[in-house]
């Protein structure tokens, strides 16, 4: 081999190893922002959803929540928030009312018992609020949504709050003679307070 | 000057204002309890009372701030004294009925978590919290009141009717001026 050829061959390898390296470096850096993502504190945050029958609000509260959150206002490209929602555990504080929203007419529980929210993009609003967008999924459909979300700190965790309004008819909650809107209204005002501890 | 021996024309609208809302509530009540299941013909009807309900506490407010003001013409003088008193007692009870029935129906409809919405735009104060042992027992009284209203106002049109088909002594012209002759 001539000494062009091997010092073509060194350069090479030694591109390779550049490429190996910052691959192994990139996926060192994806590791470790994937390890900022922390699951929720369940037992400190709520998810309600407020519904109005002729004007009355009537709220409940999902008992049973789940989901990561990885959030760094320095890094919102990476950042995300994925939420998961028990249906079934959906409480009222009425018996008969909690066992009929469970029923195939509204939730239908048996067939879709989990909601699921995943952020796809998260934008810095000003005034310390930012617009979370991503997809909801709720009775076998998924729609793109958008919110503003207001994070602070409090103590070792991040808390996020705000409010994510859907149209209950976009999902077929609600359906047959409850479609109609004069007397449950189609928006749902979804509230969340979402606790995570800050991951060190 | 108005005639101290007859009743106001006000005194007259509001008694018959106040007897068809009563009575529709009361129907409504009864027709509401009787539907089976949760549908939304079901919570219409149920609003539609609480609303009616609101009504009848306003216009017996209306009713009583009136009576305060404007003397109710005696009884007749020909009737005799036992009469008079059953009748006084029954529209004492009566007048209590229409503000004690839809109280209590408030409070029935906030115990068990629905603050009450009038007509579907003004939300109307929220004084209790959600209770739902308390909810229970205003059920009852809520049923024993209008229940013990309907009764006394089943007695109140028989004991005008007696008046005026039997002892023919004018007491029904009062309310229903057209019957005078």
């Amino acid at each position: 081999m001539s000494k062009i050829e091997q010092s073509v061959i060194q350069s090479r390898a030694i591109q390779r190893a550049r490429i190996g390296l910052s691959l192994v470096l990139l996926a060192t850096l994806g590791v470790s922002a994937a390890a900022h993502a922390v699951p929720i504190d369940a037992s400190q945050s709520t998810v309600t959803a407020t519904g109005k029958q002729l004007g009355v609000p009537v709220v409940g509260k999902f008992k049973k929540i789940s989901g990561d959150v990885n959030f760094n206002p320095a890094q919102l490209a990476s950042s995300y928030a994925k939420m998961q929602i028990e249906v079934g555990s959906y409480d009222m504080g009425m018996a008969d009312y909690n066992k009929n929203v469970l029923g195939a007419d509204w939730f239908d529980a048996g067939k879709y018992p989990k909601a699921t929210f995943n952020s796809t993009t998260i934008a810095p609003l000003g005034g310390g609020a930012y617009q979370v967008t991503g997809n909801f999924s709720l009775k076998g459909k998924m729609q793109g949504v958008s919110f503003p979300v207001t994070p602070k700190v409090v103590g070792a965790n991040q808390v996020f709050d705000g409010v994510l309004t859907i149209k209950r008819n976009a999902f077929g909650v609600g359906s047959g003679d409850w479609a109609d809107t004069s007397v449950v209204a189609d928006e749902v005002a979804i509230k969340f307070h979402i606790v995570v501890p800050t991951h060190k | 000057m108005s005639n101290p021996y007859r009743y106001t024309r006000t005194a007259i609208g509001l008694h018959w204002i106040i007897a068809f809302l009563v009575i529709a509530a009361f129907g409504l009540g009864l027709v509401m309890t009787s539907m089976p299941g949760f549908t939304p013909t079901k919570l219409k009807y149920f609003s539609w009372h609480k609303w009616l309900g609101v009504t009848v506490f306003i216009f017996a407010v209306l009713r009583v701030l009136w009576r305060m003001t404007h003397a109710a013409p005696p009884l007749i003088a020909t009737i005799p004294r036992l009469q008079q008193i059953v009748a006084q007692a029954v529209h004492v009870l009566l007048y209590l009925l229409i503000f004690a029935a839809p109280l209590s129906g408030y409070f029935y409809s906030l115990a068990a978590g629905f603050p009450v919405v009038y007509l579907g735009m003004f939300p109307l104060p929220v004084l209790i919290d959600p209770n739902p042992a308390l909810a229970q027992t205003l059920e009852e009284v809520h049923q024993v009141l209008v229940y013990t209203m309907a009764g006394l106002v089943g007695l109140h049109v028989l004991g005008a009717l007696k008046h005026h088909i039997i002892d023919r002594d004018g007491t029904l012209a009062r309310m229903l001026p057209f019957l005078e002759r």
